[in-house]
């Protein structure tokens, strides 16, 4: 809390999520989590531990995924930030990761999702081929209560083909 | 329990439910007593200004622990100093043969420097211990030494490695061996207005090798029980001529027993020495009891965490 008559000590920041560009004031202790859910409306990235733990809160900052609860907003000014709500086309198609997970079943209350979503988009960004070991390594950053992972996995492994597909077919 | 990274446990802390419960600006915020100002300097001279300036202030490298600290009300800064925007801080440069770290370069970052790897892959093997690809790709060595944690994973791999700390203060610069860094849990030896800039790791002798190996639980994401890091040098007839050995989570800080190394130079590191080697590092280990594991245990996984590791280090040495 703050004392009586002390305004918060604000900065301003401009942070592009999702390709959008934002020039907000934050309070110097908001989290870059609590930024994105209350500043910008960007409810799809979850909350869970808050403190670097669970995973649900990654986001892509500047491509890398880092925790959201363990950035202050005022850390990524200037940066570009992927958010859950960015990874669809503009037209509205589900990214192969959405659509993998769709069709594997591989979120059942979907709390952990955008975390694992955002950090497998770098992982088989990094990865384009990935062994199961490999992909079960990469989720050990998040956790999910529901799934007992295996659908996860299955997802991932096929998210990687199709995106392999994608790819092979624009390169020449 | 005290809590030293982002990394830590608190699995199941919380009940699920209370996830789905946005519980308002005042619960989720960490409230703090004071105003927290944030200043991102891009020179030296200026974080050092800063920092001299503010006996409350607090470094801020990659924030996996700094956050947490924040947010539980363990530490209330009025300055937070980001680090980050310092170019000589985020920069991997050659020195006189070796290498010179800034102390913000990322994990991720060091995990991804191929020549780097190649010379010190023990200490690399030890960042990326710590914590998830999330966290790695925001942690820094600089960050994991100045926490001060006893279970911190770097820091027997740098003690190991014989690596200097370049400490920026008030009254400039001065070098110091990375294990006179910490002297306690959540304590350093850096006075008023000093930061650790970077960390030079001295041109290896040939034949070296560096390992470093810790015992948890989980196969993922905890923190040390016990960790144990060892680089040696061998002569070309495979005898061992220079060792160090350092152990953490086993005292208050990382621990670098002579009595260890002795055990292996002037041995072919075979069997003998590696049995002595293990009875010197449990004969040093001075943990404490807690949920992690027991003292009594902790002694015995220190000696066996200490053979393994010199066996790894052998094998590179030997260029396995």
């Amino acid at each position: 809390m703050t004392g009586v008559g002390e305004l918060p000590e604000t900065r301003s920041v401009t942070l592009s999520v999702n390709g959008e560009r934002h020039e907000i004031d934050v309070e110097t202790r908001m989290t870059l989590a609590d930024c994105l859910r209350r500043k910008l409306g960007k409810t799809g990235t979850h909350l869970g531990c808050e403190h670097g733990v669970c995973g649900a809160c990654t986001v892509l900052v500047d491509g890398r995924s880092a925790r959201g609860c363990l950035m202050l907003a005022v850390q990524a000014n200037g940066a570009e930030i992927t958010t859950v709500e960015g990874l669809a086309s503009r037209g509205g198609e589900w990214h192969p990761l959405q659509q993998a997970f769709h069709e594997h079943h591989a979120l059942q209350c979907g709390f952990c999702t955008a975390g694992i979503l955002t950090s497998m988009v770098e992982f088989l960004g990094e990865n384009p081929d990935p062994t199961e070991d490999e992909v079960r390594e990469a989720l050990s950053g998040n956790i999910c209560r529901c799934t007992g992972y295996q659908g996860i996995v299955r997802a991932v492994l096929d998210a990687a083909g199709r995106l392999r597909a994608r790819n092979g077919a624009i390169a020449p | 329990m005290t809590t030293f990274r982002g990394a830590n446990c608190g699995l199941g802390a919380k009940p699920v439910c209370s996830v789905f419960t946005d519980t308002g600006s005042n619960a989720t915020e960490g409230s703090g007593g004071v105003e927290m100002r944030y200043e991102a300097p891009e020179t030296m001279k200026a974080a050092v200004a800063l920092l001299a300036s503010d006996e409350h202030g607090r470094v801020l490298a990659g924030g996996t622990d700094l956050l947490v600290q924040l947010r539980a009300d363990t530490i209330e800064p009025s300055l937070v100093v980001d680090i980050k925007k310092i170019d000589e801080m985020c920069a991997i440069t050659r020195e006189n043969g070796g290498f010179r770290i800034g102390a913000a370069v990322t994990g991720a970052e060091l995990g991804e420097h191929e020549a780097f790897k190649s010379v010190w892959p023990g200490v690399v093997e030890a960042l990326e211990l710590i914590g998830s690809t999330q966290i790695q790709g925001r942690a820094t060595m600089g960050g994991n030494l100045c926490n001060a944690s006893p279970a911190a994973d770097s820091v027997p791999a740098m003690i190991a490695a014989g690596a200097i700390a370049t400490i920026e203060g008030p009254d400039g610069r001065r070098d110091v061996p990375v294990g006179e860094v910490a002297t306690g849990p959540g304590r350093t030896s850096l006075r008023a207005g000093e930061l650790v800039a970077s960390f030079l790791f001295p041109e290896q002798a040939p034949r070296t090798g560096d390992a470093y190996l810790r015992f948890i639980p989980r196969t993922e994401m905890d923190i040390a029980v016990v960790g144990a890091g060892v680089c040696l040098t061998l002569d070309d007839s495979d005898v061992c001529v220079a060792a160090k050995v350092s152990l953490g989570a086993v005292a208050a800080r990382a621990l670098a027993p002579e009595a260890a190394a002795k055990a292996l130079i002037g041995t072919p590191v075979d069997d003998a020495a590696l049995a002595e080697l293990s009875r010197a590092a449990s004969a040093a280990a001075q943990p404490i009891d807690d949920k992690r594991g027991t003292r009594e245990f902790r002694i015995q996984v220190t000696g066996v965490m200490a053979r393994r590791a010199a066996e790894t280090a052998l094998a590179r040495a030997k260029g396995a």
